[in-house]
């Protein structure tokens, strides 16, 4: 792989982890627990897929196809999407959806903070205005394992099951192939283990107030970085993609 | 008992000269208790409405057709959420609480604007409801930003900036299907086939037959009759749908110079009485939705206010 295309692979897993998990969080809207909370997780929401809109567009200039940010949104298929199986994984209660969003929100605030120093300046600038929103939503994730695990005895077993079952996705958000490797050696990608350190004591300490023990024991699935899924994005995608493949050529 | 009658025409006196030098009524103000009543069954209903518009548009978030299109429609969900939020702290600064205004809207006994109960189709009904039902929504609510209690006032000048930016987003978003492929033009056409109906019933029954509008007119919660803003709506919007080639569903559509006004033809006033009773497509799953995702919360909420208890405890120690 020449570098302009490994950069616009890379450019492509940061954007489809936003979009993915932004499009998980909309079809949410409407369906929260209460009001206040409908409205954060709608806001949280635009922040992913707005991100994930500028760095498609800066992903179709580095391709150099004529391509544009829809056209790599829309008009992909399940294979050539390239986020990490955490961040597709479906709404299964509120639980579930703290606990993806606190593990993803953890890792992308330590990995925007590395990505701003980036030798890439398009990357650095939308990490730098990516990062203040990524502040956010650390502490609003943060907040609610908090709340979950020492509300009651239902919220702290709900989120102890979302925290077994979505366990086994962690590993992957660290996981760098050869083409990324050397785009680390270039200072363009950031060294995903040079933030893991913090990481792990980040969600330590949040869990540790909130009660909760770290899940041991758990057999770490990937794939999603090489566009190998779960089952669960093939639907996500059929439905975000709809309308745009049923009109081909048109402007909206 | 003569002396507290007296105290009362007093009151009400001071209450009737307020509004005629169009002073505000303010929540700590004395208000006669029908004009209370009356604003907390407007201004729930009000919330309520921006609550279950929620749903008919956020069928189409995860099928926006571009991103564009997908960030602009997500915010307008998300606004409709924030004014809902505005209009209930409105209506709790007249001694009611949400969760007795939620507890109503489960129930059915408090009503939302009828125009929720019509099934979101197409792409093109985004474009649809921005474009008529916000149109015909700011008719009503910028008179509605000089109402005579502050609080519901000032939620409306809010709610206005944001309202008119949906309505513009609305009409492009017909704009550019009208004007784009024979596809794209029959959806805009179909979609506006469907709502420009239940748009006009949005002003509500014929003036001689709103019984509750002649008081709302007097305690200056109203300004002007549902006939005379459905005929400022209708006259605004005629040219707006000729403007992008496509249609007015109304035969019936025909300028009046005398009145400097369009004629239209007659509203279908039974499909109107359906829905408000219970029975229009979608009254019974818009309601049902609210249920669930209500329910499905509780033990979130409780959790939060348990954390929250225990959290006070231990400052309080």
């Amino acid at each position: 792989m020449n570098s302009q295309a490994s950069l616009f692979q890379y450019i492509l897993k940061i954007a489809d982890n936003q979009l993915i998990l932004g499009h998980r969080l909309s079809e949410q809207c409407s369906k929260g627990p209460f009001l206040e909370e409908d409205i954060a997780c709608s806001n949280i929401a635009l922040d992913l897929i707005g991100a994930a809109n500028s760095l498609y567009i800066y992903a179709a200039a580095i391709e150099g196809e004529n391509k544009t940010e829809d056209d790599l949104v829309f008009l992909r298929s399940e294979r050539a999407f390239k986020n990490v199986l955490l961040v597709e994984q479906p709404n299964t209660d509120f639980a579930y959806i703290m606990c993806r969003q606190f593990l993803f929100d953890t890792y992308d605030y330590f990995f925007q903070q590395a990505l701003q120093k980036s030798n890439d300046q398009t990357l650095a600038a939308i990490a730098a205005k990516t990062i203040k929103e990524s502040t956010y939503h650390l502490r609003h994730s943060g907040n609610w394992i908090i709340r979950l695990g020492d509300g009651t005895p239902e919220s702290n077993l709900r989120l102890k099951n979302a925290f077994t079952n979505l366990w086994c996705y962690v590993d992957e958000l660290f996981e760098q192939d050869a083409a990324e490797l050397d785009l680390v050696a270039q200072g363009i990608a950031v060294d995903t283990q040079s933030i893991k350190t913090q990481f792990t004591s980040h969600i330590a300490e949040i869990m540790q107030t909130a009660g909760m023990e770290i899940p041991s024991g758990i057999f770490m699935q990937s794939g999603g970085k090489k566009g190998v899924h779960t089952e669960h994005l093939g639907f996500l995608l059929a439905e975000m993609q709809s309308v745009h493949r049923s009109f081909p050529g048109v402007k909206w | 008992m003569n002396s507290l009658k007296l105290d009362e025409n007093q009151l009400i006196e001071n209450f009737e000269a307020k509004l005629a030098k169009n002073e505000m009524i303010e929540p700590k103000d004395w208000m006669p208790a029908q004009y209370r009543k009356h604003l907390i069954r407007q201004i729930s209903q009000h919330a309520h409405s921006e609550i279950i518009g929620m749903q008919p548009e956020g069928n189409w978030i995860t099928r926006a057709p571009s991103m564009r299109r997908k960030m602009v429609l997500l915010a307008k969900v998300q606004d409709e959420a924030g004014h809902g939020l505005y209009l209930y702290s409105a209506a709790e600064s007249m001694g009611i609480s949400r969760e007795e205004m939620l507890e109503q809207l489960h129930t059915g006994e408090a009503k939302y604007s009828s125009i929720f109960n019509y099934p979101t189709l197409t792409w093109a009904d985004m474009g649809a409801i921005g474009w008529l039902v916000d149109g015909a929504a700011i008719m009503n609510q910028v008179m509605l930003q000089r109402t005579s209690y502050g609080p519901y006032a000032r939620a409306m000048v809010r709610i206005c900036k944001e309202e008119s930016f949906h309505q513009r987003q609305g009409y492009e978003i017909m704009n550019v299907l009208a004007s784009g492929s024979p596809e794209q033009k029959e959806m805009a056409q179909d979609a506006l086939n469907r709502w420009w109906w239940p748009s006009l019933m949005m002003f509500g029954p014929r003036d001689e037959e709103s019984p509750n509008s002649a008081q709302a007119i007097k305690w200056k919660i109203k300004r002007e009759t549902n006939d005379q803003l459905r005929q400022r709506f209708v006259n605004q919007t005629v040219s707006q749908v000729e403007k992008i080639g496509l249609v007015v569903p109304d035969k019936a559509i025909k300028w009046n110079e005398a009145k400097k006004g369009y004629d239209f033809g007659e509203i279908n006033w039974d499909e109107f009485w359906t829905v408000v009773k219970g029975n229009g497509p979608c009254n019974k799953l818009r309601i049902a939705n609210k249920i669930k995702s209500h329910d499905e919360g509780a033990w979130v909420r409780e959790a939060a206010n348990a954390h929250a208890e225990k959290n006070n405890k231990t400052k309080a120690a």
